[in-house]
């Protein structure tokens, strides 16, 4: 990359006007959760705008993180608790940035608060509505693999804990029949004349924490993803091994529940394929695929575990060791090469891959196909990008102002990235991009002007007609 | 066995002359591997496909050249239509058999065949097989 | 409509029955094949060597022909004449300077300006006549047979030249449905059958064979569906030598789409060419009241 030239960045500058002192977070995953946090210990107010109904992102989504296998719940809930209890973090889950006018220092931002159809400030989060709601539907939270109401908190640890109704499988919204949650509600939180709603908040700085998506299934139609159940992405593999997952953290087969004894990962799917992927490396794939293997042999100790890989890349601290781990303790077979093709045949998944350091053509007969798929930005990434006037890259992906001495600013003064917004990494990556980000935002912050400096923090708040959060 | 490199071994005439037949930019080939998985006459093969390639980009003339893999090859292009890297290894096949064939050697020996089969075989068996394999 | 066809060598010399059964189900939906009065051997298989123009002379001159009858586009069945054509003359298309040579070389024809179509009969039947359309035509529906299609290579590598999605096509099965037949998936549809191995390394071909019949077999299926004469000799003739090599072996008639569909269509059974076969598909035909 070529260096640009230094970018006027009003970051290290004093800012001119009217200045407010408060930030807005946009998403709730562990890199928004992070910079908030940071800016909220700072002693600025922080809004923290998240599209589903409860924080916690893809690190939620996660059984075990490496390289400590550390339960993904434990250590991330006691922040999305903090989160909801810090005096200084305005949390708004199911809501929306809709629009943004403005510059840095004065932002006008307009938040939309998705319907829920719950009162959320009188629920209380008993949970009886989901009980008696009729109606299944595939849940997203598990990728498909479970169901969940149409009244629904996405999975157990939510924050807030209260549910949203979803209009497209509601039945009394779509066809005026049933209606039973509001019946049994005893606190009447449940409004089906709820419509969405929007507020006007004033923000001095803006940090994009949009998070990741995986590469579409259908993208990869040579390993059979989508066409068989038995062929599953990392991120379905992570429900699969979650205590609270669609299995209750057995390893069963989609198709029939059976437990897999030979199962095949394959790394780079969709990665490093300018053809048919994406050119670049995302990053985290080696060692989630390690981790998972490991953990299958943990679950199922007479199954074997294969990973078809080109490189392994296991740059962090412990990575390394983590990796060989699995290889020593659990035997992991790796085998050097790409799969060419999947297909099904009599229960089985036929993998036919190659080694390379033994020149040999590897064919499979397994139980069970983890396909690691490329991470790309999530979804609707452009448009807020548009709304904010901040560039993308090629892939979606936000652009930073300056790879190596500006990695949390963008090109537009006052709006910052934290975490996969930016760029695929992993956790302990995400956590110091995202209090790199908050630091952006304090020192905007912290520069005081010596003359017409105005205090901001009783700035305006418009009326409220909905429920708080 | 032992390859002795140097700029001159992989920068050689062989390798240019490989990249130009081909039209292939050999660099690209990141040895993954793909394309051997889904050969459909690798289990015949004693060189993989993605070796022969790796040959040339170490300018290993001989070898290459003496692999049997080129002329096992039956031009399917699968291994074209699922590289990453977009590397058409069809190519670079017929680059290497083009420059064994062009130094008057064939590898079909038309004589041989028997009259019987020469009846017997479809006409597109016969030109295309003596398209690749003739000079 | 009408539009020129393109028959090829082996149209003319072993496989007479792809043709015949061809041009005469393509009647029956409503096209004409009119077969070009001057054409030559296309020259198979497409030559992948970037210097080499010589062999380009072969299929473009056929493009030549197809001008030279005031066609705009042509139509073959044979998969290898299709891709080799159709490939020479995208290159000419996309490269002047390719063109200009191969047209100062054959200067005894016109030039050749770029811009015929190539285009297989199973396009023109999808995206021309339409299966529905066949499906109303069919008179014969062949009810419960199981017919496993195989694509083979040339149809379908490289993309740019591919009649459907390479991984997973499947015109071959919708047209099967449209005539009433049970179409069988095989994971083997789309792995080449050997090719030009078949002169001089018939072991090798033999291996495909035993892998493309036996994984249709597995699957239940009482036939195999073919577009390509040489597919069709690699997948019948070799059975011949397979059950040789492995008495036991099963063995599986293979047929050519359009011998299915004029079968379908109610046609004479003359066009069909059944006896041209080495596994004898009349076993199969007649235990199902289809002949």
């Amino acid at each position: 990359m070529s260096e640009k030239p230094r970018p006027n960045n009003p970051s290290r500058e004093p800012l001119t006007g009217a200045v407010t002192r408060r930030a807005l977070v946009v998403g709730g995953g562990i890199a928004g959760m992070q910079t908030a946090l940071d800016i909220a210990d700072a002693g600025y107010e922080v809004i923290l705008v998240e599209r589903e109904p409860s924080i916690g992102g893809r690190m939620i989504q996660l059984s075990e993180t490496f390289p400590t296998l550390d339960c993904s719940q434990c250590i991330m809930t006691p922040k999305m608790v903090e989160v909801s209890q810090h005096p200084n973090i305005h949390l708004m889950t199911y809501c929306e940035v809709d629009e943004v006018s403005g510059s840095v220092g004065q932002f006008d931002v307009r938040i939309r608060k998705k319907a829920a159809y719950i009162d959320r400030e009188k629920c209380t989060g008993c949970g009886i509505c989901i009980e008696k709601c009729p109606t299944k539907v595939p849940s997203e939270f598990d990728l498909g693999l479970g169901k969940r109401k149409a009244v629904y908190v996405p999975f157990p640890q939510a924050v807030p804990p209260k549910p949203v109704i979803d209009a497209e499988n509601c039945r009394f919204l779509k066809n005026g029949k049933c209606g039973v949650c509001k019946k049994v509600c005893e606190v009447e939180a449940v409004d089906f004349e709820q419509t969405d709603m929007f507020v006007e908040e004033k923000v001095g700085a803006i940090v994009v924490a949009t998070g990741y998506d995986l590469h579409p299934k259908e993208k990869v139609a040579e390993y059979g993803y989508g066409r068989y159940p038995d062929v599953t992405s990392g991120l379905e593999f992570e429900r699969l091994l979650s205590a609270s997952g669609p299995t209750n953290g057995e390893i069963r087969r989609p198709s029939d529940g059976k437990v897999p004894r030979e199962v095949v990962f394959i790394q780079c799917v969709g990665s490093r394929d300018q053809e048919k992927g994406v050119p670049y490396c995302s990053r985290i794939c080696c060692m989630y695929t390690a981790k998972h293997a490991m953990l299958y042999k943990h679950r199922v100790p007479d199954g074997q575990a294969y990973v078809f890989y080109m490189d392994i890349r296991a740059g962090g601290k412990g990575y390394e060791e983590f990796v060989q781990r699995g290889v020593e303790e659990d035997g992991t077979l790796y085998l050097r090469g790409r799969v060419s093709r999947i297909f099904q045949h009599d229960g089985k998944i036929v993998v036919w891959g190659a080694d390379t350091l033994t020149r040999k053509k590897i064919e499979i007969a397994a139980d069970m196909v983890v396909l690691a798929t490329a991470i790309v930005p999530s979804a609707g990434v452009r448009e807020l990008a548009e709304k904010l006037n901040i560039v993308t890259d090629d892939y979606g992906f936000c652009s930073e102002a300056h790879l190596k001495r500006y990695p949390v600013e963008t090109g537009t003064p006052g709006i910052f990235l934290a975490g996969c917004s930016q760029s695929p990494r992993d956790i302990p990556d995400t956590v110091a991009h995202a209090g790199c980000a908050a630091s952006g935002v304090t020192a905007l912050f912290s520069c005081r002007q010596t003359d017409s400096e105005v205090a901001d923090s009783a700035a305006q708040v418009s009326a409220e007609k909905g429920p708080e959060e | 066995m032992e390859a002795k490199l140097s700029f001159d071994t992989v920068h050689s005439d062989f390798v240019n002359k490989v990249e130009e037949l081909s039209g292939q930019d050999l660099a690209s080939c990141y040895q993954c591997g793909k394309c051997s998985a889904g050969c459909p006459i690798v289990e015949q093969a004693e060189t993989l496909p993605n070796q022969v390639l790796r040959l040339v980009q170490l300018g290993q003339r001989e070898e290459a050249l003496q692999s049997k893999t080129i002329w096992l090859c039956a031009s399917c292009y699968t291994c074209f239509a699922r590289c990453p890297r977009g590397v058409d290894l069809s190519r670079v096949m017929e680059a290497l058999r083009q420059m064994v064939l062009r130094s008057k050697i064939d590898h079909v020996k038309i004589p041989e065949l028997s009259r019987k089969t020469i009846e017997e075989l479809p006409p597109i068996a016969l030109i295309s097989n003596f398209r690749k394999f003739t000079g | 409509m009408k539009i020129h066809y393109y028959p090829g060598c082996t149209l003319k010399v072993t496989a007479p029955q792809f043709e015949s059964s061809a041009v005469a189900a393509a009647r029956a939906v409503g096209v004409e094949m009119l077969e070009l009065t001057r054409w030559n051997c296309c020259g198979t298989v497409y030559s992948l060597a970037s210097d080499d123009l010589i062999h380009q002379l072969a299929p473009i001159r056929n493009l030549i022909r197809v001008r030279n009858e005031k066609g705009n586009a042509v139509t073959t069945l044979c998969s290898m004449c299709f891709n080799t054509i159709k490939r020479a003359g995208l290159l000419v298309n996309e490269d002047a300077e390719k063109r200009g040579k191969i047209n100062a070389f054959m200067d005894e024809e016109d030039d050749y300006e770029g811009g015929v179509e190539v285009v297989h009969l199973l396009e023109i039947l999808r995206d021309k006549v339409g299966f529905e359309t066949i499906r109303e035509k069919v008179t014969n529906p062949l009810n419960e047979l199981r017919a496993s299609p195989y694509y083979g290579c040339l149809l379908l590598r490289p993309e740019e030249i591919g009649i459907d999605n390479a991984e997973s096509p499947t015109v071959l099965e919708d047209l099967l449905e449209c005539i009433g037949a049970e179409p069988v998936d095989s994971p083997f549809k789309t792995e080449c059958c050997g090719s030009y191995q078949t002169v001089d390394k018939v072991d090798l071909v033999i291996e495909k064979t035993r892998d493309i019949i036996s994984w249709a077999a597995r699957n239940h299926a009482q036939c195999v569906v073919v577009s390509c004469p040489l597919c069709f000799f690699n997948l019948d003739r070799r059975q011949k030598d397979l059950a040789e090599r492995e008495p036991g072996a099963v063995l599986l008639p293979v047929f050519y789409f359009t011998q299915l569909l004029a079968l379908a269509l109610g046609l004479e059974v003359d066009v069909c060419g059944f006896d041209k076969h080495v596994v004898d598909p009349l076993p199969l035909l007649s235990s199902k009241g289809f002949v």
